[in-house]
């Protein structure tokens, strides 16, 4: 490789996903988990991806990866991993970048490990396969792994099984396991969901400072948008298997533009501290992704919801620099704010949703 | 240790398994005395004769300790019929029956380890519903008929096997196995069927399992994580399932045993059974109840090696 193939590759996104959709051909019909969603992560960045559950964040995330199997899967975009297109690769080829290039991590840490294999030998498994590391060497090497993600004893947790450490050191346990050869990509699905609040704040820190060490993508999958708030740089908003609102994390804190993500903050109770509830603040199901109606899906649960709607679904559209909504009456806007007047005037929305009075009384005030 | 944890419950399981083979064979209808008299001589003194020196006058309690006192020390009685000390026939039989048995047990999981895991890893393909339904099909067919079966084909048509008789293994070992293998055979089919569905259904669960997902983007090959990661896991309800059909296995002895014309405790039990020689079908019984039982007791420890969250002692209930 001559040296200014080696810039070029340096200057491209390190992941690149474009208008990627993945659907799943049921009995009940066409589910479109997910739905068109670009992406771009770059080395040594954090992105959030936020969203309640069933929004497809964790069908998002295999289908970056090349996980799901395909038998009944429909899926069509592209994934560009350092420019190579990952959608068309077979997993064999996969199985050179899985583990070596792009890890993961997963939301429970209980059944992320193999019940019946020693740790150590869960750690020193990649470390055969992608840097032919054996024996001595691959054990020293598990050990320091293992002290890197601050688990204890590191020797003796070897020769352990999972059932004999606690969550949190089981969560570290995996971390460790994914960082084994230094992947350029981390992709971690709701990696605190299962933790208790205390253990929760130490694995992001552990993730945030692992992630910093070694320059490396980190795609944190998360419910809660507490929990990437102050460590993700930029945050993209899902909803029914769409990006809705996308933007830098501050500019997204200070000028959120989607109604969706409004509610998202809303349901903070104190910014910096990981909240452990499940989002319950904004009222309403999320659509079925089977036939889901024309319009806007989010059209039943939005205060702002005009006539236009249900009829026209909005596209993502810029507002700031990288700062993109997918709404025709944005939050903070004109015509959000006399959508919004429009509607607490009627007492209810385009799609005959009646307003709480929570909203009414903050739109009183304003 | 696990072992000595597990030993009051096995000798309680004994203790109950001697008590209800004792009362099963003693409750059996007809007067024994009477069978071993035969109608003519039995005349009302000659039966009480009998009566009172096989103690069948006492209490059931009283002859039950005495049964079971003789059993621990290996003395069983007499045949009435052959006049053959029980214990000394059952020694000569077990072994025929076991090695079919074990042979049975190797076959079936021998193929159905294998053919289940395929099943799984192809599972709603062509490859698995042919292996399903061949599955259900071989369930359904009684162990007499796939004994004829096989009789037919191997040793009537091909006839590379014998089709019955018994060689013991120190005569010879080459022609032991041969009169061993369509007997085992027999008794595998359906063994295997059972098995290559139960361990589909668990190794299909397993595949879908974080743990696998895991092994997967670690850049595992499918091989290894069916082998390596997903065996272990999908086997523990196959190992115990195993340990249970050993009651099939021993009941389908009867059949094939005197099928095939092998001297096997199943058909030990079931001339015994027929003539109504009392204390050598209780004798059988036991021995029956009891190899059953330490068999499941190896199948209990054996499974404390597979899945380590037993031997630890900790509760497997939070994974
Ligand atoms: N294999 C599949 N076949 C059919 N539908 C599926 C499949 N996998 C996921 N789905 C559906 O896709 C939708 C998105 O699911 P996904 O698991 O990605 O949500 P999520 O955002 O990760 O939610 P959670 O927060 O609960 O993890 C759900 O409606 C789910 O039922
Ligand atoms: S205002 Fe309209 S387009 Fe915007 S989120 Fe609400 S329903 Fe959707
Ligand atoms: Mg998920």
């Amino acid at each position: 490789m001559t040296a200014s193939q080696k810039e070029g590759r340096a200057n491209e996104p390190l992941l690149e996903v474009d208008d990627l959709r993945t659907y799943f051909d049921t009995p009940r019909g066409i589910v479109k988990a997910v739905d068109g969603v670009s992406l771009r992560v770059d080395r040594g960045k954090t992105l959030g991806i936020v969203g309640e559950s069933g929004s497809g964040k964790t069908v998002l995330s295999r289908s970056i990866m090349n996980l799901l199997p395909k038998a009944n899967t429909i899926r069509e975009g592209s994934v560009r991993f350092e420019g190579r297109e990952l959608t068309t690769m077979k997993n064999k080829e996969m199985r050179t970048i899985w583990g070596a290039e792009m890890a993961m991590v997963l939301q429970d840490p209980m059944t992320s490990l193999n019940p019946v294999t020693k740790i150590g030998e869960q750690i020193t498994e990649s470390l055969g396969i992608h840097l032919n590391e054996k024996g001595k060497v691959a054990k020293a090497h598990a050990v320091e792994l293992l002290k890197s993600v601050g688990i204890p004893a590191a020797e003796r947790r070897l020769g352990e099984y999972p059932h004999q450490l606690s969550g949190g050191m089981r969560q570290r346990v995996t971390i460790a396991i994914a960082l084994a050869c230094s992947p350029k990509l981390l992709v971690a699905d709701e990696p605190t969901t299962a933790l208790d609040v205390t253990v929760q704040r130490q694995i992001l820190d552990l993730l945030e400072s692992q992630q910093t060490q070694r320059n490396m993508g980190l795609i944190i999958i998360t419910h809660d948008l507490g929990v990437v708030a102050g460590r993700a740089d930029e945050i993209a908003v899902m909803y029914a298997g769409r990006v809705v609102e996308r933007a830098p994390t501050r500019e997204l804190f200070a000028r959120n533009r989607h109604p969706y993500t409004e509610g998202l903050l809303r349901s903070i109770p104190r910014l910096h501290q990981p909240s452990h509830s499940r989002l319950q603040a904004i009222p309403g199901r999320p659509p079925d992704l089977v036939d889901p109606p024309a319009g806007c899906p989010f059209a039943p649960r939005c205060n702002y919801a005009q006539d236009k709607c249900l009829t026209e679904t909005p596209v993502l559209a810029p507002h700031a620099a990288g700062h993109e909504a997918a709404c025709h009456f944005p939050v903070g806007t004109t015509a959000g704010q006399e959508a919004l007047a429009r509607n607490v005037a009627a007492g209810r929305t385009a799609a005959g949703t009646p307003l709480d009075s929570t909203v009414l009384a903050t739109a009183g005030a304003a | 240790m696990y072992v000595l944890r597990r030993l009051p419950s096995l000798i309680a399981t004994l203790l109950a398994v001697s008590i209800l083979t004792f009362l099963m064979t003693s409750l059996l209808p007809g007067d024994p005395a009477l069978q071993i008299l035969g109608a003519e001589n039995a005349t009302p003194e000659a039966i009480a004769a009998v009566r009172a020196e096989l103690s069948l006058d006492d209490p059931l309690p009283v002859r039950y300790l005495h049964w079971i006192g003789d059993a621990l020390t290996g003395d069983f009685g007499r045949s009435y019929r052959t006049n053959e000390p029980v214990s000394q026939a059952i020694v000569e039989r077990l072994p025929v029956t076991a090695e079919i048995g074990l042979l049975a047990i190797v076959i079936a999981l021998a193929i159905a380890i294998p053919v289940g895991m395929l099943s799984a890893y192809r599972a709603g393909t062509r490859t698995d519903k042919v292996i399903s339904s061949t599955s259900f099909g071989l369930l359904a067919v009684p162990n007499f008929m796939v004994a004829i079966l096989l009789i037919l084909i191997f040793a009537v048509w091909l006839g590379v096997l014998p089709a019955t008789g018994w060689v013991n293994f120190t005569d010879n070992p080459v022609q032991n196995l041969r009169s061993a293998l369509l007997p085992a055979l027999s008794l595998a089919i359906a063994e295997m069927a059972v098995y290559t569905r139960l361990l589909r259904t668990d190794m299909i669960a397993t595949l879908q399992q974080d743990f696998v997902t895991m092994a997967r983007v670690k850049g595992v090959s499918n091989r290894r994580i069916l082998f390596r990661h997903a065996l272990r896991p999908s086997s523990f309800s196959l190992l115990t399932v195993a340990g249970v059909q050993v009651g099939a296995i021993i009941g389908g002895s009867v059949v094939i045993e005197t099928l095939f014309a092998v001297p096997g405790v199943g058909r030990l039990l079931l001339e015994a059974v027929l003539v109504r020689d009392l204390l050598m079908v209780q004798g059988v019984a036991l021995v029956i109840a009891v190899s059953y039982v330490v068999v499941n007791f190896t199948v209990d420890i054996l499974y404390s090696y597979l899945d380590p969250r037993i031997s630890h002692g900790r509760s497997a209930a939070r994974v």
